[in-house]
């Protein structure tokens, strides 16, 4: 028997000479569209970039990473404790994973790095921080990030009582554009490293990053996920995970179903789409489909036609 | 070595044995590499399932050749470049096969006949595969991969799965994308193949032999 467990009619088959003519067409495929269309290799944005070209959004996420008001500060797990994390209903997801990249942005993101400074005024920025009390800091930050916010940018601030954190600021801002801060985010205290939480963490509490991705149409309201920078295919597959981004209430904050969108998206829905999709064979009604929408008449009409039978079902 | 006689190998309930007899039994060697199929075998819909395999082998090798310059290569050289042109398209037409392939049999009801095993095995390599694709993205080390990075960590870490799985962290993305998730991907679509050898390809729908009715 070489047709499995069929007993009807059979014809000749090269299964080797299918799949060498296969291999052969996809590979020519592949180097033509590879050959015409390239791939694209936008350059990565360093915190220098950044700096550079986006001064005042860079300054300001250093206020607000030193007030707590950044959303690395306020992000919950895994980095730390600021709130829950997402939850679908009463099942907390995001809190059952715990804290295992513990991040404290005012101290990761600006002080520890500024402290391998040497200048003086910086040195003495940093030593008036770390000897401050909590609620001291706080309120410096607190106080600077408002007055910014109100002036719109840091030479326009009205005088007050803000401590160090102008200078913290101004020195971040200078480290970064010189390159520095590059190195000390992403070396950290390791000589080897392939992890980039920090600096990622980093650059998306500012608005830089988003703002380019948007250039690009890759945020989530331009059906993000499945796209690429350019006018190159990105992961098309992933476009039913950002259709319910694109729904009224995923996409609003302010109520469950927008603040819990990933958590529900990720946690819910795709996996039941999945299960459903994987389970199609047992599923009463959902596995009938092909009988009721018959599209199995037009791939074996040959067949269909060589038995000129009605088939049953 | 003197040949044992027939009856002794027939007997032998070696480990060894017993696995060689249960393979033959549920796998004889026309049923894998067959030179004849059922005369319904015959609509372009069967070429996506070949050509998925083509397109993965493709990714393969051009896969492995991008390792063996390193992460940051492909930025260097534009043979580098060229390499990762090749994958990125080898990728697409990949998941271009895989999805039709996937509707094909999902309108001839594939699984019928004792095959839900066969349907559920290419989910499994679908998934593995979207998994597999999104880690390349990541490992990138280009803005691409420093956009998907920062959003797709929102959606990980809200699962708890960001705990132990770092988007973040591109060493251990790229061991995954390049070890773990391809050996899933190979494993399940080796599991895939086999059982489309071993149950057959489904019959068109009433022409199920008795036995595949009553399954």
């Amino acid at each position: 028997m070489t047709a499995g467990h069929w007993n009807g009619p059979t014809r000749r088959y090269d299964l080797v000479k299918e799949g060498s003519i296969a291999l052969l067409v996809v590979t020519l495929a592949t180097v033509v569209l590879a050959a015409l269309f390239s791939s694209p290799d936008e350059k990565t944005i360093s915190l220098r970039n950044w700096a550079q070209n986006a001064p005042d959004d860079f300054y300001a996420t250093v206020v607000s990473e030193l007030s707590g008001a950044s959303t690395s500060a306020g992000y919950g797990p895994p980095y730390n404790t600021a709130t829950e994390g997402q939850s679908i209903g009463p099942v907390p997801l995001a809190r059952w994973g715990g804290v295992t990249t513990a991040v404290d942005p005012a101290q990761q993101f600006v002080i520890a790095p500024l402290s391998t400074l040497s200048d003086a005024t910086v040195k003495a920025a940093v030593t008036q921080w770390t000897g401050a009390s909590e609620d001291q800091r706080s309120a410096w930050a607190g106080d600077y990030a408002k007055a910014l916010e109100d002036a719109g940018s840091a030479d326009k601030v009205v005088a007050g009582d803000y401590g160090p954190v102008p200078a913290l600021a101004k020195a971040e801002l200078d480290m970064a554009g010189n390159g520095q801060l590059d190195t000390a985010l992403i070396a950290g205290s390791s000589f080897y490293t392939s992890d980039y939480t920090k600096p990622l963490l980093f650059l998306g509490d500012g608005s830089y990053l988003e703002e380019t991705a948007g250039t690009q149409h890759l945020l989530g309201e331009q059906w993000g996920m499945m796209n690429s920078t350019g006018n190159f295919p990105g992961q098309a597959w992933l476009w039913l995970a950002t259709f319910w981004y694109q729904m009224p209430g995923f996409n609003a904050e302010g109520n469950t179903w927008g603040d819990n969108a990933d958590a529900i998206v990720f946690g819910a829905i795709m996996p039941i789409l999945s299960l459903l999709l994987l389970l199609v064979p047992f599923i009463p009604g959902l596995r009938s489909v092909p009988r009721w929408i018959p599209l199995y008449r037009l791939i074996w009409r040959r067949w269909y036609r060589q038995q000129r039978v009605t088939p049953a079902g | 070595m003197s040949q044992a006689p027939a009856t002794d190998i027939a007997s032998d309930d070696s480990w060894t044995a017993r696995l060689r007899r249960r393979t033959l039994d549920a796998m004889p060697s026309e049923q894998l590499l067959p030179d004849r199929q059922p005369a319904y075998v015959a609509s372009w819909i069967y070429v996506f399932g070949v050509a998925s395999l083509a397109a993965l082998a493709v990714i393969t090798v051009t896969g492995l050749v991008l390792t063996l310059g390193g992460l940051t290569w492909w930025h260097r050289s534009s043979v580098g470049h060229f390499m990762n042109s090749l994958h990125l398209w080898s990728v697409q037409l990949f998941f271009v096969f895989m999805v039709v392939h996937l509707w094909g049999k999902f309108f001839m009801a594939a699984w019928r006949g004792r095959r839900a095993l066969t349907w559920m095995t290419g989910v499994v390599a679908f998934l593995v595969s979207i998994g597999a694709a999104f880690t390349g993205y990541l490992v990138q080390t280009s803005f691409d991969a420093q956009w998907i990075a920062s959003e797709a960590k929102d959606g990980i870490n809200a699962i708890g799965v960001g705990a132990r799985w770092n988007v973040l962290d591109v060493g251990q993305m790229l061991l995954w994308h390049v070890a773990l998730l391809p050996l899933g991907v190979s494993l399940i679509v080796l599991a895939h193949v086999l059982l489309v050898r071993v149950r057959g390809v489904v019959p068109p729908i009433g022409f199920e032999s008795g036995e595949e009715r009553r399954s």
